[in-house]
Parts: C-alpha cells; sequence; structure tokens
C-alpha cells in the first residue's frame, strides 16, 4: 500500500490553489448542470430557481403562448427595484428638500439622470406589460380552473403595480406631483358627492377618512409625502414580491401554464434537433406525485413533451429580461423624464394631468368624480375578478382567442368597442353633458350618469346579448373584455392628446391658448 | 387522538374532546384575539388628533381702491375677498370637485383641471362641480378682516365693514 505523503504545507498550497474551484463547485448543491438530473438538482436545490419546475412544457416556451409578457413585467419591476434603491442615496422625502434633491438627482449626480430615466420607463414598461399580460391570459382563456385563484392574485399584482407608479408620482415635488397627487385624494374624497347629497356627510364620511388617511392632513403636505415614500420604497414593495412569489408558485402549482387539450398533437414529434429528452435514466420516477393531491405538473400527460427547465426555460426568461432592460435604456437615453417647476399649492398646472394610464379615468372624473374615479374602476375590477367563476367551460382553454365565437367575435367586439366610445365621448365633447342640458337636474344624477356610465351599460347590454347567442359566458366575457380594452384605449387617448387647459378639447396641442 | 374518558365510557355518549385540542384552540384563539386587538390599536395610528396643516383663520387688509365685484385673494390664500355696497364676504377658491384653485375671471370663477365654472356667487354654471364654492366666515377688527376658512356660511351672507 504506496500512500503519497504530502508535506502540510505542499497539502495547504494545494487546496489553496484548488480553492477558487472548489467555491465555485460549492454554489451547485449537486455539481454543475450538465446532465439531466444534475439540471433538476440544480432547479429543486435552489432557492429561487425552485419557484420553476424542473421541467417545461414545450408549449409554455413557444414565443406565441405568452410573448414573455409576465417576465417582462418581473423584468422591469427588477430593474425599478435595483434603480429605485440607488435613487434613495440621494432622495430626501420632504417638502423643503425634494425637489432640491431630484435637481441634484439630475445635474449634479454622476449617472443620476440616466439612472432616474430608466426608472421612470421601467415603471412605464411594467405598467404596459401587465395590462399585456393580463390581456394574454384572458384572451387565452388561462384563468380557467385550477387558475382562478392565480387570476385574482394577478389582478391584485395590477392594482398594486398602479399604486407602485401613483405613489411615486408625487416624489419630485413638482407642479405635476403635487397637482396629480391632489386630484387623486379628492377622487378618493368623492364618496362625499352621495353623502352630501343625501345630507350624511356630517356622521358618515367613509370619503373624507380615506383622502385623510392618504395624505395624514386636510392638504397634500409633509405627511403625505412622507406616506407616499413609505408606501412607494417599503410597503408596496414588500407587498408585490410577496403576491408576485404565490403568484408564480401557483402557475407551477396549477400545472404550468394552460394548454390546450390536444396540445401533443398540436406540437407533433421533438423536432430532431431538439436537446434529448433523457441523457441519463432517472434514478427517481414521478412516484412523489402519486402523494400529492390534485393536478400537478406532469400527472397526466407525462414527461414526453417536456425539456429541462435548466437551459430551456431559464435562457428563454433571460432573454427576455435583457430585452426589458435594453428598452428601458434606450428610452432612457432617448427621453427624459419630465420634472416641472417646484409644487406650489396656490397655482393649479394647467392642465394637471394624472400619470398616462390614469387619463382615461380623469377624463370621466371630468364629467363626475365618484362615478369616474371609484364607481366604474370599482365595477370593472368586480367584473374582472367575477369572471373566472362565471366562465366554467372548457373549449378554448389556452388557445389564443379561444371558445365559442372566437377572433371573429372580438373582430366585432373591437368595432363596437371602438364606436361606441368614441360616438358618446363625441357627443359628450361636441354637445356637452347633463347639466348643460338641463341646469336644474339633481345632483345624484350627474354624479351617477356619467359617460362612462353609459359606456359601461352599452358593454354590459352587448355581451348578455353575445351570452344568449353564443349560449356561452365565454363569449360574453371575451365581447365585454375587448370593449373594456377599446373603451381604456379610447378614453386614455382623448385624455392623453386631446385635452388641453381647463380640460377644454382640443385637436392638437399646439391650439392651446397662450397663458 | 381519540380518547375514552372514565370506566363507565359507553360507546352512545358523545365523545369529550380531547384536552389537547382544548389546548390547541385556546392557544389560536388567545393569539388571534390578541392579534385583532393590537390591529384595531394601531389602526387609530394613521390618523393624528392634531392635523399638521397651516392655521385657518387668517387676518388681511382689503385695499381701499377695490371696486365692487373685484377680487382681491390674500398673499398665499385661496380664498377670493369681495366688497360692494352691502359688505364684505368672502368665496373659497377651492373647487369642490377635485381640490383645484378656480381663478377669478371677469364673469364668475373658472376651473383650470375639469372645466367647471361658477358664477360670481359661486353657484356652479358647468362642469362636475358637485356643489357651490364655499361662502367663508368673515369679520371685521378695525381696518382689517378675518377669514376662517372653516366655517362656512349661508351665500350671500355679506359683512358691513
Amino acid at each position: 500500500m504506496s500512500v503519497v505523503t504530502r508535506s502540510p504545507l505542499q497539502e495547504f498550497g494545494a487546496n489553496l490553489r484548488a480553492a477558487p474551484r472548489r467555491i465555485v463547485n460549492t454554489a451547485f448543491r449537486s455539481g454543475r448542470p450538465t446532465t439531466d438530473r444534475s439540471r433538476s438538482s440544480f432547479v429543486f436545490g435552489n432557492v429561487f430557481l425552485h419557484l420553476h419546475s424542473v421541467r417545461t412544457h414545450r408549449w409554455s416556451l413557444r414565443w406565441t403562448t405568452t410573448a414573455g409578457l409576465g417576465i417582462a413585467t418581473l423584468a422591469a419591476f427588477l430593474i425599478t427595484l435595483v434603480t429605485g434603491i440607488l435613487l434613495m442615496f440621494y432622495y430626501k422625502p420632504y417638502p423643503d428638500a425634494a425637489y432640491d434633491s431630484m435637481k441634484d438627482i439630475h445635474f449634479i449626480v454622476p449617472t443620476g439622470r440616466f439612472v432616474r430615466n430608466i426608472h421612470r420607463w421601467a415603471a412605464n414598461l411594467m405598467v404596459v406589460a401587465v395590462i399585456l399580460h393580463m390581456a394574454r391570459a384572458f384572451y387565452t382563456a388561462a384563468y380557467r380552473h385550477p387558475r382562478e385563484f392565480n387570476w385574482l392574485v394577478g389582478m391584485a399584482l395590477l392594482v398594486t403595480t398602479l399604486g407602485l407608479s401613483f405613489t411615486g408620482y408625487l416624489l419630485p415635488w413638482d407642479q405635476l406631483a403635487y397637482w396629480a397627487i391632489t386630484i387623486g385624494a379628492n377622487i378618493a374624497q368623492s364618496p362625499r358627492e352621495i353623502t352630501d347629497a343625501l345630507d350624511l356627510t356630517s356622521w358618515f364620511d367613509p370619503g373624507g377618512l380615506q383622502k385623510l388617511l392618504l395624505l395624514g392632513s386636510d392638504t397634500v403636505g409633509e405627511e403625505a409625502l412622507i406616506r407616499f415614500y413609505l408606501l412607494h420604497v417599503m410597503l408596496l414593495p414588500l407587498v408585490a414580491v410577496m403576491l408576485m412569489s404565490v403568484h408564480f408558485w401557483r402557475v407551477r402549482k396549477d400545472g404550468g401554464l394552460a394548454k390546450p387539450h390536444d396540445v401533443d398533437r398540436r406540437l407533433g414529434p421533438f423536432p430532431a434537433d431538439t436537446y434529448p429528452v433523457f441523457t441519463e435514466a432517472p434514478t427517481k420516477t414521478y412516484h412523489l406525485a402519486a402523494i400529492v393531491q390534485g393536478r400537478t405538473a406532469a400527472v397526466g400527460q407525462g414527461p414526453e413533451n417536456t425539456v429541462p427547465s435548466m437551459p430551456h426555460l431559464f435562457y428563454a426568461e433571460l432573454g427576455v429580461l435583457m430585452l426589458t432592460l435594453f428598452v428601458c435604456t434606450a428610452l432612457a437615453l432617448a427621453f427624459d423624464a419630465p420634472l416641472k417647476e417646484v409644487a406650489n399649492p396656490l397655482v393649479p398646472e394647467n392642465p394637471a394631468k394624472a400619470p398616462w394610464y390614469f387619463l382615461g379615468l380623469q377624463e370621466l372624473v371630468a364629467f363626475s368624480a365618484f362615478m369616474g374615479g371609484i364607481g366604474i374602476p370599482t365595477i370593472v375590477l368586480v367584473g374582472l375578478g367575477l369572471i373566472p367563476f362565471l366562465d366554467r367551460e372548457e373549449a378554448g382553454t389556452g388557445e389564443w382567442f379561444g371558445g365559442p365565437g372566437g377572433w371573429p367575435l372580438v373582430r366585432s367586439s373591437l368595432v363596437i368597442g371602438f364606436t361606441s366610445a368614441i360616438i358618446v365621448e363625441s357627443l359628450a365633447i361636441r354637445f356637452g353633458w347633463l347639466r348643460e342640458w338641463f341646469p336644474d337636474i339633481p345632483q345624484l344624477v350627474i354624479t351617477a350618469i356619467n359617460p362612462g356610465t353609459v359606456l359601461t351599460l352599452v358593454y354590459g347590454w352587448y355581451s348578455v346579448w353575445l351570452v344568449k347567442r353564443y349560449g356561452s359566458s365565454r363569449a360574453g366575457a371575451l365581447g365585454l373584455f375587448t370593449c373594456f380594452l377599446c373603451g381604456f384605449v379610447v378614453l386614455t387617448t382623448i385624455g392623453t392628446y386631446f385635452r388641453g387647459p381647463n380640460w377644454e378639447f382640443f385637436w392638437s396641442p399646439a391650439d392651446w391658448p397662450v397663458h | 387522538m381519540s380518547t375514552t374518558s372514565g370506566p363507565n365510557a359507553s360507546r352512545l355518549d358523545p365523545e369529550p374532546i380531547p384536552r389537547r385540542d382544548v389546548l390547541g384552540m385556546l392557544s389560536l384563539w388567545s393569539m388571534a384575539s390578541a392579534l385583532l386587538f393590537a390591529l384595531v390599536g394601531t389602526l387609530r395610528l394613521p390618523r393624528a388628533a392634531v392635523l399638521p396643516s397651516p392655521s385657518k383663520r387668517f387676518r388681511a387688509s382689503i385695499p381701499g381702491t377695490l371696486a365692487a365685484g373685484e377680487p382681491f385673494v390674500p398673499p398665499g390664500r385661496s380664498v377670493a375677498l369681495f366688497r360692494d355696497t352691502d359688505g364684505i364676504y368672502a368665496i373659497s377658491t377651492i373647487c369642490p370637485h377635485l381640490g383645484c384653485i378656480v381663478k377669478p375671471t371677469s364673469h364668475g370663477f373658472e376651473c383650470p383641471c375639469h372645466g367647471s365654472a361658477f358664477a360670481p356667487d359661486g353657484r356652479v354654471t358647468k362642469g362636475p362641480s358637485p356643489r357651490a364654492l364655499s361662502w367663508l366666515s368673515v369679520s371685521t377688527r378695525g381696518d382689517t378682516v378675518i377669514v376662517d376658512e372653516e366655517t362656512t356660511v349661508p351665500a350671500g351672507t355679506k359683512v358691513v365693514a
């Protein structure tokens, strides 16, 4: 028995030389992910990656299944997280200092303007991506059983995303910020329109309480700024991270992405050049699934049409992340985030416009605050939340515009949605609204009957008609969702491009009066 | 978890609740009630007993040259003061719609945010405002007037200087 004995010093030297390699290797609990087995343990041995399942269905990896919108939303969130932390180095959440610190970030801090621009663009992109992602989930009927709860989590994430954007809007403490938040806080107070009309406000004032809780005072001031800052950098990001974790976990637990029932036939056999499904015989089969109740990733379909998540899914996700980062950076280089004059509580910005995704609501609010700002958004959110519980059908799951009616129905709904929104708005712009026609009309009627109310009724009636015509709730939902998207687009466009000083209609900002 | 208590227990007796379950329920409910109590207490926190806003009562002196029906806005305030033959009155320039500051014009007030318009006495003539502009309590002290932004008075109330 010949043992090569090394001196302690030699041993030490060898260990030192091997240290870098060993440090890298210890990061992988089960060695480098080179075989299917080590790839699997690479996923479930990692606290972050185990939100994914170990193997991913080929259907989920097709570009047309998701367009990567969910991951793009996450990527935008991560970008705002990183840039937001960087901005916190210099930002001071106090009215006297906030605006000056924004100027510092813009003009003095090296890369400060760039980082702020990226933050702003990533936030905007996140709103766009989250809306498109919701539309994708809706149009592919991915909300259906067993994914109803995840649809609700997704809606909570939509609200959180809008909340993050809205709270961030105040922080620059410029005219744009101050007046947008003043309007927002007064929308929160608008249930007073009802309680005032019924003469209840002195002892029942939910509107006043909402505004007070939001601002911590009766006007936008230092209390409001600290509250919005706290919500923006701490509370809402925490909520968002928690909800996202649940959201991703449920995607996995609910059986991955929604797939058509005949998915195997649609995909056909593996292409010849595909990465091999098994590079070594699995030592463990799926017997674990037997003790897990309900649907799991592999139940009923076997691993035949799946590929290892590492690398197939992760590289695709990384690609979407890089693309999102690229778009944000490119936009940040090309366009500066706006910064107006310092906030002046005595002179409103004219026109005072909220962030673009709220301009549709602001357009409605310009007719009556409660219905436009609280009533209709609540109706829309409740309606969206009910979709998976009303549509219990199975036809068309996992297919774009799946279900009775399909794309032709969506196409005609687009026409109806756009024309009715444009007609109602044109009437209101051209001929005025109730107060101009009947000056003595009771306030409750003005509060309740908003162009938005009329649109909601038209859309609702149309969708009930669709349910009857096709004998399917899915058909009604397809029509209603499409119509509301159209309404959102029309109202937002008018609010953004065609409203000027005093919220009057102008074909172009060039026609705005000089003031 | 099932227990039989005592030698006389029959199969027909209802099964007693196991002691461990009682203790478990007790700890669960005591925790839940403690959390609820703490939550209810904490809910009072976001609403301070005294609001940190500037004083709503202020003193102003109206320029002697002010014509009847012409607005005078004291610096830093969102109130328009008027003087005519009947006396002095103050109208709040905070729009009842969504809190923007309305601008006094030759024919009343206009809101820059959503296009509400008001008559010279504050009545709504156009737009989404749910009610008229508030008339505020005014009192005179020597040459100056004291306006209380927190106290509204019926429209048309004027104070003789």
